[in-house]
């Protein structure tokens, strides 16, 4: 491993598969089927990507401007907020692979990662520019800044839609369909733990108790 | 990897014990005068006012007791107070500070009409001229004096015809404009104030609350039968508690017992000011609305939002409006935003029992106990001064003094929101941009700090406009050239007598 890192070609690799999401925001269905099938995405660029998005959505709280965000940082706990994004994310990739695999889909986990990765590639790309753009603006002017913080979900929401197609190879129709089970399918995934925890949490009080009731007796 | 693992389950056990006590700590004791911050976190703040002196009848040397009092009226150094239970009206005329002499006592009027004995007056008024305007309600009547107390004149039940005419005129409390027409507010009459002419006849409702119901409601009595919809409550818009006409001639109407999601969405104000079309123009820019404390837990057994029962305008357009509920006192400034919270439910001085009147001389106020049965003197302190001195010195322009104020108020009491935006208000009409712009920002007042930005960012364009242009040729004119170059150079490269 420390080998390959010290090649000059795994940079080349890495920054090529790395510019190849930009690639992706305007060309969503061809890049999204290079992506795995001509296997031009990497899973460190797709690291980079998702490291990018969660740190950039910190960085906005204290770096914009407080005309747009107000932060009561009495109540930041700074791993929550990571884990806002990053929990329902790896649970619907989760969700989503369990599904399609029962219904066809072509996609395997690391490539419904990858691919998801990839999806949220205007985020950053946008919210870094617009963040320092706030710094610049009026209450007037607010207007601008909403618009295109709004515009950049909406993108990575399309590149989200367009690459489950692509990576499955679903046709659109059983794409949307998919997606919106994968969300049922998150709730599941959230119900089961919610179980397994509550579950684990009444076994520990059990032998607490148990240890407990020894304790007294002796 | 082993380390780690040790270390980490170290500094889990840490955070774990350290988290204990924090969740032991427990509410401490409120400060008597507190704030509420941008965030509508409780903060403590330095007395904004103190009680002189609690004053009972026997302290004002009368021989009779108040007897549940209900109105109080001041003007100039003349303090009125409607004894609603004996049936008299007591007017004391303020001699010091904490003096004030018995100027009359009356329990009857003088000529012109049979009943002549008053009869649980609640209310009193007293125009500029000097006319005395009393809500009769135990004779259905509003009475207009002179000074001497000579019957002038008689205002009855409202001729309209949403007035049953056959029931009992109740007037609880009323204003008198400069022009002689009277405000008033009567028991079981929903549909405003009940405005007179100066000659005593009715010209018609004003300022009527509007009218709030949820959907469900709706829908229930939609389905509901002639009985079950009688049983319902109705939608009807709510009756003021009390009036107060301020010096520019708005009247400050404020309605207690309104619904609590009401209140928060907006759909009913607690306070509204009233111009002389009756429709508010109360200026709300603060975080919160103006509706008393924002949080009522069931502590104490009270209950429910604050219920205002009186409310005060200042000189300088603070206006004080007294809770019932929780016997407190709310200052707001001009822009609806909280200038101080004191006060309490007890026994205490500056404490109430069941508090129903408010007014103010100057900047001291005058607190009316109808169960307590006396009158509380509510002096501001130099903290207390010290704002109002702001205020006004801003008002009148004077913006350095009133920013240097600011700064005195601060340093007193660095929680208090009010002080951060005056100071930048201050600093803003110095043309000092940029220090405003960071005031504002403390206290994240987006409005201000947009008015200080954009004339800071106009400034800096002006100052740097040679290297703006700079930039923005170098911008355009290097890519350009280095390809005009490029051109250049191909054209070289490729032209035929260099070639051998």
């Amino acid at each position: 491993m420390i080998a390959a890192l010290k090649k000059k070609e795994t940079y080349q690799r890495y920054l090529k598969s790395l510019k190849f999401a930009l690639y992706c925001t305007t060309h969503p269905l061809d890049g999204f089927w290079d992506l795995t099938h001509e296997k031009r995405g990497t899973y460190a660029a797709a690291n980079t990507i998702l490291f990018l998005t969660l740190f950039i959505r910190v960085l906005k709280l204290r770096y914009t401007s407080f005309i747009f965000v107000t932060v009561y940082w009495e109540d930041i706990n700074i791993f929550l907020y990571i884990a806002s994004v990053a929990f329902p994310l790896a649970m619907f990739i989760l969700g989503n692979w369990g599904l399609t695999t029962l219904f066809d889909g072509k996609g395997r986990l690391g490539q419904v990662y990858m691919a998801s990765c990839y999806a949220l590639t205007p985020y950053p790309l946008m919210q870094i520019p617009l963040m320092i753009f706030s710094n610049f603006v009026t209450v007037d002017e607010a207007e601008f800044y909403s618009a295109l913080s709004a515009i950049s979900l909406v993108w990575a929401a399309l590149l989200f839609v367009a690459a489950m197609g692509q990576i499955h190879e679903f046709s659109a129709g059983k794409n949307i369909l998919f997606i919106i089970f994968s969300l049922f399918a998150m709730l599941v995934i959230v119900f089961i733990l919610l179980l397994f925890f509550s579950m684990i949490s009444q076994g520990v009080a059990y032998f607490i108790s148990l240890g407990r009731e020894i304790m007294f007796r002796l | 990897m082993k380390k780690i693992i040790k270390t980490v389950g170290a500094l889990a056990l840490t955070a774990v014990i350290a988290g204990i006590p924090a969740v032991s700590v427990s509410a401490k004791e409120r400060s008597y005068t507190y704030n509420y911050d941008y965030w509508g976190d409780v903060q403590d703040s330095p007395d904004f006012y103190t009680v002189t002196r609690v004053y009972t009848a026997s302290d004002l040397g009368l021989d009779v007791n108040f007897k549940s009092p209900e109105g109080m009226f001041i003007q100039g150094d003349m303090v009125y107070i409607c004894d609603t239970g004996n049936n008299r009206i007591v007017q004391l005329q303020r001699t010091g500070t904490e003096q004030f002499e018995i100027y009359r006592i009356f329990d009857q009027i003088k000529g012109g009409t049979d009943v002549k004995n008053l009869s649980g007056p609640t209310d009193i008024a007293v125009s500029e001229e000097g006319d005395i305007y009393i809500c009769d309600k135990g004779n259905a009547r509003i009475l207009k004096l002179d000074s001497d107390l000579n019957y002038l004149l008689q205002f009855d039940l409202p001729v309209d015809s949403t007035v049953n005419p056959d029931s009992t005129f109740q007037p609880s409390k009323l204003v008198v404009d400069t022009a002689g027409r009277v405000y008033c507010i009567a028991t079981s009459i929903n549909q405003g104030l009940c405005k007179y002419e100066a000659d005593g006849t009715f010209s018609g409702f004003v300022g009527a609350t509007p009218v709030t119901y949820d959907w469900m409601d709706y829908i229930w009595k939609k389905f509901a039968t002639q009985e079950q919809r009688q049983r319902m409550v109705s939608f009807v818009p709510t009756a003021y508690d009390n009036i107060y006409m301020d010096q520019e001639g708005f009247i400050y109407a404020c309605a207690g017992g309104q619904d609590e999601n009401d209140l928060d969405s907006g759909a009913a104000d607690a306070v509204r000011k009233l111009n002389l079309m009756g429709s508010d123009i109360l200026v709300q820019n603060g975080e919160y609305p103006v509706y008393g404390d924002l949080y009522w837990g069931e502590g104490g057994g009270f209950e429910g939002p604050s219920w205002f029962t009186d409310v005060t305008v200042l000189e300088n357009d603070i206006y004080v409006c007294l809770d019932k509920n929780r016997g407190r006192l709310f200052g707001y400034d001009d822009q609806g935003k909280t200038v101080f919270c004191f006060g309490g439910n007890g026994n205490m001085d500056g404490y109430f029992r069941l508090p129903t009147a408010i007014d103010h001389m100057g900047h001291d106020l005058f607190v009316l106990d109808s169960l307590d049965c006396s009158m509380t003197l509510f002096t501001p302190t130099e903290f207390g001064e010290l704002v109002y001195d702001a205020i006004e010195q801003f008002d009148e322009g004077d913006y350095n003094t009133s920013g240097e104020s600011w700064r005195q108020v601060m340093e007193l009491d660095g929680n208090y929101d009010l002080a951060y935006i005056g100071i930048g208000r201050s600093l803003l009409r110095q043309e000092r941009y940029r220090e405003a712009m960071d005031y504002f920002e403390l206290k994240y007042d987006d409005e201000n700090y947009s008015k200080a930005y954009k004339q800071y960012r106009k400034e800096w364009v002006e100052d740097h406009i040679v290297i703006i242009v700079i930039v923005i040729l170098v911008l355009f004119l290097v890519p350009l050239s280095i390809g005009r170059i490029k051109e250049i150079k191909h054209e070289i490269d490729i032209a035929d007598i260099f070639r051998t």
